[in-house]
């Protein structure tokens, strides 16, 4: 399969995007449409004594005010409010609920105008009282509540024994703070009544399947009632595995007024919805005198909400690393007066990795060794946890192929060594790792006899690229050129897929395309046989392939049938082949993509001020299906990077229980201004044992290891060690 | 947001007019400060008046070989004058080192002095705030304070001023001309802000009904030995944690006039004449440099999160009068503090 596979090919949608004529959830119109605006809670944790909407019900142009007296029915079960993606222990939020308050921004009541601005001034008119109760929203006084969460990690060895014992030990705490997506796009559903009972919903969602289970299970409704859309999302990044208050709150009021309604958030509300959960990550590290590693432990606290146990594997990463006979992991919960957190990019890895990666550059300094030669020392071709081979494992040449483009080789150990100007200049470098994981996705391929393929699935395409790499594979697969795919997705009634995230997206539908393709050429093998005189006459299906708008012989181009030929005899206008690719299991080797990142940065020691000047990310996750998108990944993943190491926060004022930053002027994330040359370097990693193409997936491995990179090339820049994170000047001058 | 009236004014006697008829009224030009806190309910105005037609946009030479800044000037159409680069480029470099190029664009030179503070807690409407609810309490004094005063604060307010371009007009010895009911005056932009005291709901010195028609620039520009310094928590788009506008007029190595200011640190653009003074007939050395920045920050006092602020203001002079005096100032295009 040779042709758009492995290129870099220009996104299918792009012109549709930058044009304007892709719509999101929030941009669809409807007969009449209403619009809801949310009136949040201002208290972390209570009882609503008192939700008078009186005066907002007077205001000209609102239709009503929806609160948790008065609506329609909710589900009162926890699994009808547990999505896919819904932590295992706990009992989800549920929006206009009751009069409980469980976090400070909690959704408390809907006023629906109708328009937007009408419903934002009424909502100012509704009046709340509230019965406050003591409450707690800070990790750091908290953490001695923490509960002990089960995760699959065993322990190995006696990790206290090795480190009380190790030649050299490195232990320290590594805090990385709550951050919040921030994706471009507010959420937003339109909520259109058709006039019968049923309604179609467009969700800003990672996952159109995993909204309609929900809103079904939740309002009780028919699946044939209800269709979930969500064609474009502008930026996601895990916010939306999960479904979210305003697509409750638009269907709420859809059904309570049979009428199409809209609700977008506003940015602040954005800080209302999960985040990446404040870590208090501790590692410790012991070592023989040769570099190898005896001990690890890795204990990780982090936020939850009171009502979910969320967490993620934030320690699990030295097992897949880093060689050592004695281990042990745990993570704990600590319950507060906050929202329960969700995935985002890279969940567990980010955090847990960051910290790892800058225990391992800590340790390198305490055993005078080259930080990439301490890896090699340890390098695990097994992953420890399972003692099982890696489908395939290219971090050495990651190592090397980085190493050699940064040119690691001319770096000066000693810190404060190197200088540029008054700058100091600091290289530091970290590894990354990742899952390689994969689903079950079905996919439908429509070919009508013009040599045109309909190819649908209900996966999202959050920004990532998954029209393109599914219209390429396709492309290939059916021996047509790629303007002849059309790609349709994200509709709940379109064939199955999961929510979008966990980087097995890729993987998922190229094979869910093939396994669909390789049914429309069978029936063509079928049909062009059947010819009289056929030139594929007396062979197998299996010796023939669809290459340039025919059907023909593997390697000789001059026995074929053209495609519309085949369909023409057969009396075909079109073939239609739906088909669910499951994947194999096979518990014999571990599935990671990984990668090496190097980073520069340059100091200006009298202010503090940090520049990274150079990031080199060299990338092994398998086959790169588009060298362009994927590319573009990394990239967006490095100057994520570079905000985690240097600029995000969410900042809580712990006497309120309330985020003070809830916007993205404060929000810092890098601007252009902050960001210098980033260059991704992809590794060939064959891997025939993974999956047919051996894709692996990139969503999330290009952020792993860039903040840790960037900490450490702070280090040797200055000789400070900041652990936590993010590295603002204040800490480098104090 | 709160219903408001809209009325349009077609010159300044109107808006006097205007803004007597209606005590909650307020004046609108870019709006790119207005609008925000009007969103967020810390503003509730009960009428609008839309100056952006005013006649107030041009940018005059006065007799005395000044400038006269129109009001309503566009913080970009300022920042690109050719009088101002040639004359002025302390100002077009504060200008350009504030907020975005699109909120340039919007904002007008008046409103830029008329901007409120970004204080967190100015701007939520749950919690207290003497500048927004007066007498409800400082949240910031024991809560988060990282980019709060360290200069001519109160037990009532420690927010700061967020202005880049007052920095530069202080230092520049800018005057602001304004017109009300009771006839035209002017005041020295240094008086224009007030520090909060017991009224830190009071930002500046302007009257009820009056409005800012012009800014008057003095004929000293300071075009060879000038440099803005903006030190943030990112390079662009952010508020100052420390910024410093420094302009010297050189005889060989000796300072023969010297203007300093500092932003980021106190409820209006901060400048003490004893700093600049002892500059005056000294070597322009890192040693003067620093005194004079010592004299500038007497009596700055930390609060718990933005101690750092004082050790950083100290530098943040001490750099920028380095590249005053060295001909090579802050770039604010270039990816880099020099």
């Amino acid at each position: 399969m040779n042709g758009y596979v492995g290129t870099p090919t220009s996104r299918v949608d792009g012109r549709a995007k930058v044009t304007g004529a892709a719509k999101y959830a929030g941009e669809f119109a409807a007969d009449g449409l209403l619009h809801g605006f949310i009136v949040d809670a201002t208290v972390p944790r209570g009882r609503i004594t008192r939700l008078d909407t009186s005066d907002a019900l007077k205001v000209k142009g609102v239709v009503d005010v929806l609160t948790h007296t008065h609506r329609v029915a909710l589900a009162d079960k926890d699994e009808a409010w547990k999505d896919e993606v819904a932590p295992e222990k706990g009992s989800p939020f549920r929006p206009l609920y009751d009069d409980r308050v469980k976090f400070n921004g909690q959704p408390i009541a809907l006023v629906i105008a109708e328009d937007w601005e009408t419903a934002k001034f009424a909502a100012t008119r509704v009046r709340v009282e509230y019965e406050q109760e003591a409450f707690a929203t800070d990790l750091e006084t908290e953490r001695g509540t923490s509960a002990k969460v089960d995760q699959p990690h065993k322990p190995r060895g006696d990790a206290a024994a090795a480190l009380a014992g190790a030649a050299v030990r490195h232990e320290a705490d590594y805090v990385l703070p709550t951050e919040h997506h921030n994706p471009m796009e507010l959420y937003a559903t339109t909520a259109v009544w058709d006039g019968s009972g049923s309604l179609t919903v467009y969700d800003k969602t990672q996952g159109v399947q995993n909204v309609h289970k929900y809103l079904c299970g939740v309002f009780d409704m028919k699946p044939e009632d209800i269709r979930v859309v969500s064609p474009y999302v502008g930026g996601a990044f895990g916010s939306g595995l999960r479904p979210q208050h305003q697509v409750v709150l638009a269907t709420l009021a859809a059904l309570a007024l049979k009428r199409s309604v809209r609700v977008v958030l506003t940015r602040q509300q954005m800080y209302g919805l999960g985040y990446r959960p404040m870590t208090i990550e501790r590692v410790a590290l012991g070592a023989k005198s040769d570099g190898t590693l005896d001990a690890v432990t890795h204990e990780a606290i982090a936020v939850t909400s009171r009502y979910e146990d969320f967490s993620r594997n934030d320690t699990g990463w030295a097992e897949q690393l880093y060689k050592s006979p004695n281990s042990r992991l745990s993570h704990k919960l600590v319950h507060l007066d906050v929202a329960t957190p969700c995935d985002m990019r890279a969940p567990g890895a980010a955090t847990g990795v960051c910290a790892l990666e800058c225990a391992m550059d800590e340790l390198a300094v305490a055993l005078k060794l080259d930080p990439i030669e301490l890896r090699l020392k340890c390098y695990s071709d097994r992953d420890q946890s399972e003692d099982l081979p890696f489908s395939s494992k290219q971090l050495r040449e990651c190592y090397a192929r980085g190493a050699e483009a940064f040119g690691w080789a001319r770096r000066n150990p000693a810190p404060r060594a190197m200088r540029d100007g008054k700058d100091l200049v600091g290289w530091g470098m970290a590894t990354g790792v990742w899952e390689a994981l994969q689903m079950p996705v079905a996919v439908r391929i429509v070919l009508t006899a013009n040599g045109h393929a309909e190819v649908s699935c209900a996966a999202s395409d959050i920004g990532t690229g998954t029209y393109t790499i599914m219209a390429q594979v396709a492309a290939d697969a059916l021996g047509l050129p790629i303007g002849n795919i059309d790609v349709k997705l994200a509709d709940s009634t379109l064939p199955q897929a999961p929510v979008e995230g966990g980087s097995w997206m890729a993987a998922s539908s190229a094979h869910a395309v093939l396994g669909a393709a390789e049914d429309i050429r069978q029936e063509l093998a079928r049909l062009a046989k059947a010819i009289p005189d056929s030139p594929l006459g007396g062979l197998n299906a299996s010796e023939m392939v669809l290459v340039d708008g025919t059907i023909s012989k593997a390697g000789d181009k001059s026995r074929a049938v053209a495609i519309a030929d085949a369909m023409r005899h057969g009396k075909l206008e079109r073939i239609e082949k739906q088909k669910l690719n499951q994947f194999a299991e096979d518990k014999s080797h571990a599935r990671n993509t990984h990668s090496a990142v190097f980073a520069e940065v340059k100091v200006d020691e009298e202010l503090g001020v940090i520049r990274v000047t150079r990031v080199v990310s060299a990338v092994a996750a398998g086959r790169i299906l588009n060298t362009k998108t994927g590319r573009s990944q990394i990239m967006g993943s490095v100057v994520w990077g570079i905000g985690m190491a240097l600029h995000e926060e969410t900042v809580m004022d712990h006497r309120f229980g309330r985020i003070m930053n809830a916007n993205i002027g404060e929000y810092h994330i890098p601007v252009n201004a902050d960001i210098h040359d980033i260059d991704v370097i992809f590794v060939d990693e064959p891997d025939d044992r993974i999956n047919k193409l051996g894709v692996k997936g990139l969503g999330e491995i290009g952020i792993v290891g860039v903040p840790a990179a960037i900490a450490n090339a702070v280090y040797h820049a200055t000789g400070k060690r900041v652990r936590h994170f993010p590295i603002t000047l204040d800490k480098l001058l104090g | 947001m709160n219903n408001f009236q809209y009325s349009r004014a077609n010159d300044v006697a109107d808006v006097i007019r205007l803004l007597a008829a209606d005590p909650g009224a307020k004046l609108i030009a870019g709006g790119t400060n207005l609008i925000d806190l009007m969103k967020e309910n810390v503003e509730r105005p009960s009428r609008l008046i839309d100056i952006s037609r005013l006649p107030l946009r041009n940018v005059e030479e006065t007799p005395d070989q000044g400038l006269r800044i129109g009001a309503l000037v566009p913080n970009s159409d300022l920042a690109y004058h050719p009088l101002i680069e040639q004359r002025y480029p302390l100002l077009a470099s504060a200008i350009l080192a504030g907020a975005s190029a699109q909120l340039r664009n919007m904002a007008s030179v008046g409103g830029n002095l008329m901007q409120r503070t970004r204080c967190a807690y100015f701007y939520d409407t749950t919690t207290p705030c003497n500048k927004r609810e007066p007498g409800s309490g400082c949240s910031a004094i024991d809560g988060l304070n990282r980019n709060h005063a360290i200069l001519g604060a109160s037990n009532s307010c420690i927010a700061t001023n967020p202005s880049d371009m007052s920095v530069a007009l202080a230092a520049l010895g800018a005057l602001v001309h304004i017109a009300g009911p009771t006839g035209e005056r002017t005041i020295a932009l240094t008086d224009f802000h007030r520090i909060p005291g017991d009224k830190p709901h009071v930002d500046t010195n302007l009257s009820t009904g009056e409005i800012i028609t012009a800014i008057g620039l003095p004929p000293r520009g300071f075009a060879r030995n000038y440099s803005y310094l903006k030190i943030r928590d990112r390079l662009s788009y952010a508020f100052a944690l420390v910024s410093v506008a420094a302009a010297l007029e050189l005889e060989g190595n000796a300072i023969s006039e010297a203007r300093l200011a500092l932003g980021g640190v106190a409820h209006k653009p901060w400048r003490r004449l004893e700093a600049e003074a002892a500059l005056r007939g000294q070597a322009a050395t890192p040693d003067h440099f620093g005194r004079a920045a010592d004299l500038l920050l007497e009596g700055a006092v930390a609060g718990s999160h933005n101690g750092f602020k004082l050790e950083l203001a100290r530098r943040a002079v001490v750099r920028t009068l380095m590249q005053a005096a060295s001909g090579t100032p802050q770039s604010q295009a270039h990816k880099k503090i020099a």
